[in-house]
């Protein structure tokens, strides 16, 4: 009798049990891969680490060397100017072709699959064509020169002043279209009775769209901002297709100068602590923007 | 007469939506610019790019290009074409996709179905994980692939898209189903069907949206994915990503573009074919990658 | 020995009391019908006897054994839900037999199962179809099937016509009202509906904030309603609570309330009302339900504690078989209940018969009831 009480109810601890032991392996390789290996990176910027990990204490060392190199702060700099213009532009082409596109377009079966198939394409690839579109030996300069128009001249990619706008040519060109579907997601979310309360208000269309639907698009301003900041802090390949960093070092963002100082130079301390900036960038970021949305996920 | 009459305003009107089309159309040629380009120079001959401009269309035909950066062209020191490298990529990708897909539709239905104390920071704690920068686990990454015995390999590869990839695709899977009725799985109980039973039976064959959803998303990254396979590949493991680039950057003897453009595309054809065969799924994951919670 | 029964149950959810010591019983055959606001725990409480919910303390008997560490599938129940939870890539034989199917009930078995059920609740010709091509009252006929074949010791009902239209419920409210005097088989059945609670039940327990307020049969609860909430949340309208003082004038006790003009309106008690004399000087509740407050000539006159008194009418509501006539007594809006052609008007004043007779006393302070 007193196995047959016993019985069911380990049964039911085993039960109990199971969902936390399938979860178990996924969580584990969460924590050591993501977790376990950002302390250890961490800990890596605080130590000696030229080629290989090694273990000696050398305090902030890293990090004043890092900060005194003119080459981060170029990476910086250009990280500053690529990822302001590639959200702003990326913004406002992608509203701006939102609102078009929800103007009862007839082809926009047709249009909106154009604007958004570059976001399935590898930025190897984007970089591939637009490193010879842009090349003046054989791309658009050359093209124009063919057509005629000699004196025409788009030497961007070879030029150190300029070559940083041509990462964000090519980088607007592969994610505008997706911020396009963001928006337009949000346009087709506003209710319609306030739209048409607006119309017999009078408001004119451009009034509708300036006073009442953009104010309330700032959610998918938000998210687009952090979509991008993230994707303009982890920019690599595209860099690297394009340019390869340079000329000199011109289009070095974070990510590509972290990779070189870490494998290449064999100084893989100040790769770690470069490593850790970018970290610290991209979670100053997402952290309060995930925050804010957990937190009103859970009011709704 | 300060109202316009209603004809001016029908032909106002119709300008407006001219110029809407007209901006419409010439973003749309923006936008397909680039493929043209490599589409029309991957068909000619190296000469005929040279003399000729790039936007107009082969004169001499010539698929020889495709072939040689299929089977042919110089990756690093090897003739051997993009071929092995496209089959490492598929090699890589397979296994990476199946078994985060499915780890993360069991951590999403654990999390949702069976909660229990602590279950948000376990999600939380798995949601961050999908926004780090890969930098920060380059360095310790491959020491581990070393002491796992799978540095440069292709399982090596494997190994890190699965591990990187359990984040959004249980993020995907919770939020999925998070709207399943919970009702169903606790008359499914009431049934006596197990854990596994009430998965397999009740969860899964309403799973098909978020498991297309997902699996093209792990695809579409993971296929497109460079930083890994630069870091970790060896000269006989290299992802097409990765050989495309040593192809295109390679700096010895002539540049070939039409070579480069054919091999573009070849390494953007697997992804484009998704999208094109299933560009709603395809938005759909970009969409839930982008708002969460 | 009871069939169901429930001791000193409690259950917490973290911090949260939900259920705070519940006791219930409930003999083979009974029909339990547990009531209250949303919130009031009673969900969490048929989801506790189903196994769907761990208990904090307590212990669940169903027919003298004890189920409490029980799975849910081995405490030979069955559960129809809200949303019915009927399985939607299965079709409606499938949703039926799937409890069978993992028992590992052979299929000819199954099928004779199914079959027997789906004639007695008439969905044969339903059964070969997705829930998604079914309406709401054929899933919930569906979602009944799913319980009956499993042939359980007790059926557990948690709001399951609150999905249908208004017609449609009360039909359904009919049939499982038919099912249970066919099958006498034990049903817990949770509904915030207390006129779906008075009509199925042959107990009712009403709940509020986790504590069972009162349990008994429907007459118990609507004629004797233990405290001030459970009047105020059986019957509609609701009854009227009016504040009152008590006043003692020679042998008799008198009601004084207030009205918004003029003198206080004074009911004298008879005789019967004797209990509340104890409180003459204080203040009472006094409660009487709107079908007791009539016109004079709908009054029941078999009744002794009748009493007449003219009040002033301020709001006229026509409901077909009946009219309500709204009056305002101790700062309150009171209704009562006229017959469908008394000749009334809104703004007049008319004389109403008050049933003292029905009437109850609650205490200001503990709101429970002292007559």
């Amino acid at each position: 009798m007193a196995q047959a009480a016993t019985a069911p109810s380990t049964r039911n601890y085993l039960q109990e049990l199971l969902p936390r032991l399938v979860l178990a392996p996924s969580f584990a390789a969460v924590i050591i891969f993501v977790y376990g290996f950002i302390l250890f990176t961490g800990y890596l910027s605080f130590t000696d680490s030229k080629m290989l990990p090694s273990f000696g204490w050398v305090g902030l060392e890293n990090y004043s060397k890092l900060w005194a190199l003119p080459h981060w702060w170029r990476a910086l700099g250009n990280l500053g100017i690529f990822g302001s213009l590639y959200i702003v532009i990326c913004s406002v082409l992608g509203l701006g072709l939102a609102i078009l596109l929800d103007q009862k377009i007839r082809a926009e079966g047709v249009l909106r699959p154009i604007y958004l198939y570059p976001m399935a394409l590898s930025f190897i690839v984007t970089g591939t064509a637009w490193k010879w579109f842009l090349d003046p030996g054989i791309g658009l300069e050359h093209t124009m020169h063919q057509w005629g128009w000699e004196s025409f001249s788009f030497t961007w990619i070879k030029d150190r002043n300029f070559a940083i706008y041509t990462v964000v040519i090519a980088a607007v060109w592969q994610s505008s279209g997706f911020v396009m579907a963001m928006f337009l997601a949000g346009l087709r979310g506003v209710d319609n009775e306030i739209i048409k309360a607006a119309q017999m208000d009078g408001a004119s269309n451009i009034t509708i769209y300036r006073r009442i639907i953009i104010p309330m698009m700032r959610p998918v301003f938000l998210s687009a901002f952090v979509v991008l900041a993230h994707l303009a802090i982890k920019a690599y390949d595209l860099v690297i297709a394009l340019t390869g960093g340079g000329p000199g070092q011109a289009t070095e963002l974070p990510a590509t100068f972290m990779y070189s100082y870490t494998f290449t130079r064999n100084s893989m301390g100040i790769g770690a602590a470069s490593a850790t900036i970018m970290l610290i960038m991209i979670a100053s970021i997402i952290v309060p923007y995930l925050y804010s949305e957990l937190r009103t996920g859970r009011r709704s | 007469m300060s109202a316009p009459s209603p004809e001016i305003a029908v032909k106002t009107r119709s300008l407006t939506r001219i110029l809407i089309y007209a901006a419409l159309i010439v973003f749309a040629v923006y936008y397909l610019l680039p493929l043209y380009v490599m589409l029309v120079n991957s068909l000619k001959p190296l000469d005929e790019i040279r003399q000729g401009d790039m936007l107009s269309l082969p004169q001499q035909f010539t698929l020889d290009p495709w072939f040689s950066a299929w089977s042919t062209a110089q990756i690093g020191v090897q003739p051997t074409g993009l071929k092995p490298y496209f089959l490492n990529s598929i090699l890589m990708v397979v296994p990476a996709v199946a078994a985060s897909t499915l780890l993360g539709a069991l951590n999403g239905y654990v999390l949702t179905k069976w909660r229990f104390p602590g279950d948000n920071l376990v999600f939380t704690l798995m949601l961050l994980s999908c926004f780090i920068p890969f930098q920060i686990v380059l360095i310790p990454m491959a020491k581990v692939l070393g002491l796992l015995n799978l540095a440069g390999t292709t399982w090596g590869l494997a190994l890190v898209h699965a591990v990187y990839g359990i984040g959004f695709t249980t993020l995907f899977f919770r939020n999925y189903y998070e709207a399943f009725p919970t009702e169903l799985v606790r008359a499914a109980m009431i049934d006596g069907a197990s854990f596994f039973q009430i998965f397999r039976r009740i969860l899964l064959p309403s799973s098909g949206p978020i498991i297309v959803v997902t699996v093209i998303w792990q695809f579409t990254n993971i296929w497109n994915d460079f930083l890994f396979g630069v870091s970790f590949a060896d000269v006989n493991s290299l992802p097409m990503t990765v050989a495309l680039n040593n192809l295109v950057s390679s700096s010895t003897g002539v540049k070939e573009y039409n070579v480069h453009f054919a091999g573009a595309i070849l390494a953007a054809l697997p992804t484009l074919i998704v999208y094109v065969v299933s560009g709603r799924y395809f938005v759909r994951g970009l969409m839930a990658g982008a708002v969460k919670g | 020995m009871p069939f169901l029964e429930i001791r000193n149950l409690e259950k917490k959810f973290g911090n949260v009391d939900v259920l705070k010591g519940i006791d219930l019983a409930i003999e083979e055959g009974g029909f339990l019908v547990l009531v209250g606001p949303s919130g009031c725990g009673k969900s969490t409480l048929l989801n506790t006897i189903a196994g769907l919910e761990t208990i904090t303390k307590g212990e669940i008997h169903i027919n003298g054994r004890k189920v409490n560490d029980l799975h849910p599938s081995e405490r030979d129940i069955a559960m129809v839900f809200q949303s019915y939870a009927l399985y939607p890539n299965m079709t409606v034989a499938q949703n039926i037999a799937f409890g069978m199917e993992i028992k590992g009930v052979p299929k000819p078995e199954r099928d004779k199962a199914v079959n027997d059920v789906s004639e007695t609740l008439q969905i044969k010709h339903l059964l070969d179809r997705k829930p998604s091509q079914l309406s709401g009252g054929q899933r919930q006929r569906v979602a009944m099937g799913r319980a009956l074949v499993r042939r359980p010791l007790v059926f557990l009902f948690d709001e399951p016509l609150s999905n249908l239209d208004a017609k449609l419920r009360v039909d359904m409210r009919t049939e499982i009202k038919r099912l249970h005097q066919s099958m006498k088989t034990t049903i817990v059945y949770v509904t915030h509906d207390q006129i779906e609670a008075m009509t199925l039940a042959s107990r009712i327990a009403v709940l509020k904030d986790g504590i069972l307020q009162q349990f008994g049969t429907p007459a118990e609860i609507y004629n004797h309603p233990a405290n001030m909430f459970v009047a105020d949340f059986m019957g509609s309208p609701a009854m009227n609570l009016i504040p009152v003082s008590v006043e003692r004038s020679g042998q008799s006790v008198r009601l004084s309330m207030p009205q918004r003009s003029g003198d206080p309106l004074t009911l004298a008690l008879p005789d019967s009302a004797g209990k509340i004399a104890g409180h003459a000087g204080g203040n009472v509740i006094f409660g009487i339900r709107p079908e007791a407050l009539t016109d004079p000539d709908g009054a029941d006159r078999g009744s002794a504690g009748v009493v007449l008194s003219e009040c002033q009418i301020e709001v006229v509501e026509p409901a077909g078989s009946d009219t309500f006539a709204v009056t305002h007594l101790g700062g309150k809006q009171v209704v009562a209940r006229l017959r469908a052609d008394a000749r009334v008007a809104a703004g007049s004043r008319m004389k109403l018969a008050f049933n003292l007779d029905k009437a109850v006393f609650f205490d200001p302070g503990t709101q429970l009831r002292i007559a």
